[in-house]
């Protein structure tokens, strides 16, 4: 009797494993096609890239040693990044550590234009031309938002557009009690 | 939500499904076809994170071919397949490999062949001896 | 004014689908003739609103309707009339409407062709049909209504998605759906089964013909879907493994090995319960798909616009009638268990191995689609399980299956008796081998690869062992059933695909190449020339056109033209590859970008033995088509076992 009552039970499980699976996708706990990053915890990778307003100049992330600080990858040809850009304003002002910008593929003379026109809430603004230091990162799409600590280690990626609930909820704890 | 709010959305939803193109490599070709040979296999393997449901080698996107030039680099470099692979899921994870790593997690997947098998003959041999020993009357039919 | 309609129209059909389950299923039990009868012109109703329905969506979308959602989504002012009619199925709330049309289509046709079933057994199967009916109109008019009006109304639509816009696409979902849905007749005949308690050998003569029809859709459908893929999208590709291309594949499975199974119970009165657990397990398949499509649970290019409320329902749905059917068959398993010996060695115990490699196979295609939903949901990691390793995977089933199929095929009944068989079928395997070995150093130069001359000899064997038996008996001027017949052109078709495999994996050639004018490359001893580009207009999209000569050893081969088209309204960029076909190799030629200075990027092919993949799964196909219609099927209700139709066949 009990053998034949194996392929419902089977079934079951299956059918259990879906309703959790939707339940949470419905609470936003699962996305199907959010990567995480296999950063998280470990040291942030090093990069040295020209910046946006003098391609001469080089900016090295060794010079951020020691306190934390934001990386946010941008483009211009990116429209969540630009639906972010006010957020991002806001944000920046009042976090008070280093914002570093990682314009990603992009053109300098748009990028300088871009931040002309909506405001610049980098501290920095480096350019990726080649989309290496992207990749470093684990950068799939853009916008994405990280914040590194003191002690150069990762601790939040966050892929999508920026908004203070996100940073509240997400960044904001990090930073309480000194990074 | 308006109903064009929700159009648009709904829109922007169908362009984030759909791949953009396909994507033509006309960097030269390795010379030594070894070589050649590896980098196609690798980055037939290799999964595109951004339209999700193609290898880097036949997508379209900017990341791809940006991806499609690390491989080609370290391959260049010589680099092994294992270190390739490792450079990438060191920073994009397991999901960029379409070949799932044997892991402790995956180890069922590579052993569900093998164990299947086993279970499949397991059961036809247990069915075809009971049904040996029940009676039967032999038949001498034509079948195809 | 007409939408509504539409809305009004779905809106009767769910009641009645209603009334069809009830009156079917509890007729059938009170054993109420007038309410069994009632079932059957119900079913009939059905089918004519929710035909309604379907027209009325059509019609809006011939005549631009942007008032409705659904169209404005999917619908644009230059999209030619064939693609804003097959734009209908062309997303989710269509896609739905006709896979409820197709169902309610299956109905009709089993409530007209079924004159011969008792009064109980067709009520009971129609009520089944009923139920699953209700539960797809229920999801429909609730969640999913193609009707839904959109406020104000957009003068344009936001056009088809322009991968869609091609012939084949016309007839790809509709036949993958009837033979998805198709799955929902077995089942109905399996539930009846299990209704009255009762599965004898009528049952499984009625329950064939069915279930046949249901497996060539599918096949056709999925042949249709890879042969689109391949020339359409994939540049070259045929099979991805993608989870929904896995979704239709699995149920093609499952029907297969419930095909072998009803032969055992028809013949033999045994493998009963493996029968309705595989009519069960089709079905169920089936409606695992449609919850992947459209649930979001996983990523793929296929999925419609996922939505978990949604993805609830149709669990929801998938839950109620799996569980149900599966607890019915515990309850009725333990009666239907059958008596009756059969040798070790006999067409029993192939048809045994056969289906049990068969739903293997399926069983690891789930694990490998699921796994990484259950690694994600647990937050164990995120893997990707692609081509690599079902290509791989599959194969350890796949190889032993096909090696025994044209072994199998001639095991006789009861006890297989080999003599005056063996030495020949021997020989066709040696020389099967013997010719592939020629096939592969003779046309290609090489071994190929590990597997090569072992697939091709495997399709050689296949398509030997399956034409010798039928040519025979022609020759010697013998009748021959069309079932036999049916199962010798299926099984040759399998050689066909086997071989048309073997011969893409193993030697195809792609190279990518920047080229312009009067410039020339090679492969596979095809010289291909880049002539010119221009510009060229379509009905919606604007493209840039190149032109290339292929020729062979000198000798001119054919000129292939490609485009790049941008659509207008959706602005992508689609290719549109340049095949030259012959029989035994495809070129292919597909344009990428302008990279300046006059050069092109070209995707450049050599496909040999590709369209024997296809071939293959049409030869399937119609040796089903064959095998459903033997006489004995045609013939009603008959006590009396067959006798002319004995000879020859499983």
């Amino acid at each position: 009797m009990w053998r034949y009552l194996t392929p419902v039970a089977a079934f079951l499980v299956l059918g259990a494993l879906f309703a959790y699976a939707l339940v949470r996708i419905q609470d936003g706990k699962l996305d199907p096609r959010e990567i995480k990053s296999p950063l998280l915890g470990k040291a942030a990778p090093a990069f040295v890239l020209p910046t946006v307003a003098d391609t001469a100049r080089q900016f090295d992330s060794a010079s951020l040693k020691g306190h934390p600080y934001v990386v946010n990858v941008w483009g211009t040809w990116c429209p969540s990044c630009r639906e972010e850009h006010s957020a991002l304003l806001v944000i920046a002002r009042r976090a008070g550590i280093p914002f570093i910008g990682i314009d990603w593929k992009d053109d300098n003379a748009l990028a300088q234009q871009y931040l002309g026109q909506l405001g610049n809430p980098y501290t920095e603004t480096v350019a990726d031309a080649e989309g290496r230091v992207a990749i470093d990162w684990g950068v799939y799409g853009a916008p994405e938002t990280f914040l590194v600590g003191a002690d150069g280690r990762v601790l939040v990626k966050y892929a999508g557009a920026l908004t203070e609930a996100v940073w509240a909820e997400k960044f904001a704890p990090h930073l309480q009690g000194g990074g | 939500m308006g109903a064009l709010r929700r159009s648009a959305l709904l829109l922007a939803l169908a362009f984030a499904i759909v791949p953009v193109g396909y994507a033509i490599d006309t960097e030269a070709a390795f010379p030594d076809p070894v070589l050649q040979d590896r980098y196609e296999h690798l980055t037939n393997e290799l999964r595109c994170l951004v339209c999700q449901n193609q290898t880097i080698a036949d997508s379209n996107a900017s990341l791809a071919g940006d991806l499609r030039r690390e491989v080609r680099e370290m391959i260049a470099r010589g680099d092994s397949d294992a270190d390739i692979k490792r450079f990438l899921t060191a920073r994009y994870g397991d999901f960029v490999l379409y070949d799932p790593p044997l892991s402790a997690r995956t180890v069922l997947l590579w052993a569900a062949p093998g164990l299947l098998l086993l279970l499949t003959i397991g059961i036809v041999v247990r069915t075809v001896l009971r049904r040996a020993k029940q009676p039967f009357d032999d038949e001498t039919e034509e079948s195809a | 004014m007409i939408p509504e309609l539409g809305t009004f129209a779905l809106l009767i059909a769910l009641v009645m689908t209603l009334l069809q389950a009830v009156l079917g299923l509890v007729g059938a039990h009170r054993q109420d003739a007038a309410w069994m009868r009632a079932t059957t012109s119900i079913t009939r109703g059905v089918f004519a609103f929710v035909l309604l329905a379907f027209l009325i969506l059509v019609h809006a979308f011939i005549t631009h309707d942007y008032s409705i959602e659904y169209v404005a989504h999917n619908s644009n002012n230059e999209l030619p009339l064939m693609y804003r009619i097959a734009a209908v199925w062309g997303a989710h709330e269509g896609s739905l409407l006709l896979w409820v049309f197709i169902l309610s289509t299956w109905s009709l046709l089993v409530s007209q062709f079924s004159k011969g079933l008792p009064d109980t057994f067709r009520a009971r199967v129609l009520g089944t049909l009923g139920l699953v009916g209700f539960g797809f109109l229920a999801f429909t008019v609730f969640t999913s209504s193609p009707f839904a009006r959109n406020f104000p109304v957009p003068t344009d639509g936001a056009d088809l998605n322009p991968i869609l816009q091609d012939p084949a696409l016309a007839a790809h979902p509709p036949m993958l759906y009837m033979g998805y849905v198709g799955t929902s007749v077995a089942f109905a005949f399996a539930v009846a089964a299990m209704l009255s308690g009762r599965m004898d050998a009528s049952w499984s003569r009625w329950t064939r013909p069915w279930t046949v029809a249901a497996w060539m859709c599918l096949t056709i459908g999925i042949t249709l879907g890879s042969w689109w893929a391949y020339y359409e999208l994939g540049w070259g590709g045929w099979w991805f493994w993608d989870p929904v291309e896995n979704a239709s594949f699995m149920p093609w499975l499952a029907s297969t090995a419930l095909i072998h199974s009803l032969a055992v119970t028809e013949k033999r009165g045994l493998f009963r319960n493996w029968t309705l657990l595989l009519a069960i397990f089709a079905f169920s398949l089936s409606l695992l798909g449609t919850f992947l499509v459209r649930s979001g649970v996983l990523v793929s290019v296929h999925s419609f616009a996922a939505d978990p409320q949604r993805g609830l329902f149709v669990l929801g749905l998938l839950l109620a009638f799996i569980v149900g059917s599966l607890t019915l068959y515990a309850i009725r398993a333990p009666s239907l268990q059958s008596e009756g010996g059969f040798a070790p060695v006999s067409r029993e115990s192939f048809l045994l191995l056969n289906n049990a490699l068969l739903v293997a196979a399926a069983g690891l295609i789930l694990l490998g689609t699921l796994w990484p939903l259950v690694m994600d949901v647990f937050e164990l990691g995120k893997i990707s399980v692609g081509p690599p390793y079902f290509n791989t995977v599959f194969l350890v089933p796949m190889l032993p299956l096909i090696a025994l199929v044209g072994v199998g095929m001639h095991a006789t009944w009861k006890r297989a008796s080999y003599a005056g068989k063996g030495r020949t079928l021997a020989g066709f395997a040696i020389g099967g081998l013997v010719l592939g070995a020629l096939v592969a150093f003779g046309c290609y130069g090489s071994y190929g690869v590990p597997l090569t001359i072992i697939g091709f000899g495997g399709g050689f064997f296949l398509m030997a062992s399956s034409l010798w038996q039928p040519v025979q008996r022609a020759l010697r001027r013998q009748t021959q059933s069309r079932a036999a017949l049916g199962m010798a052109v299926a099984h040759f078709g399998i050689g066909l695909f086997v071989i048309g495999v073997s011969g893409v994996a193993s030697y195809k050639i792609e190279k990518d190449v920047s080229m312009g004018p009067g410039d020339s490359t090679s492969i596979a001893g095809y010289d291909f020339r880049f002539l010119s580009t221009n510009d060229a207009v379509g009905p919606n999209y604007l493209a840039r056109e190149a032109h290339v000569a292929i020729s062979h050893g000198g000798q001119p081969v054919t000129e292939l033209t490609t485009q790049k088209r941008q659509f207008k309204v959706q602005s992508n960029a689609m290719t549109h590859a340049g095949i030259a076909v012959a029989w035994n190799r495809d070129l292919f030629v597909a344009l990428g970008d302008d990279l300046g200075a006059g050069k092109w990027s070209l995707r450049l092919q050599y496909k040999p033995l590709v369209r024997y993949i296809w071939l293959g799964g049409v030869c399937m196909a119609l040796g089903g088509l064959l095998a459903m219609l033997d006489r004995r099927y045609r013939r009603g209700v008959d006590a009396v076992p067959d006798t002319d139709a004995v000879a020859g066949e499983g």
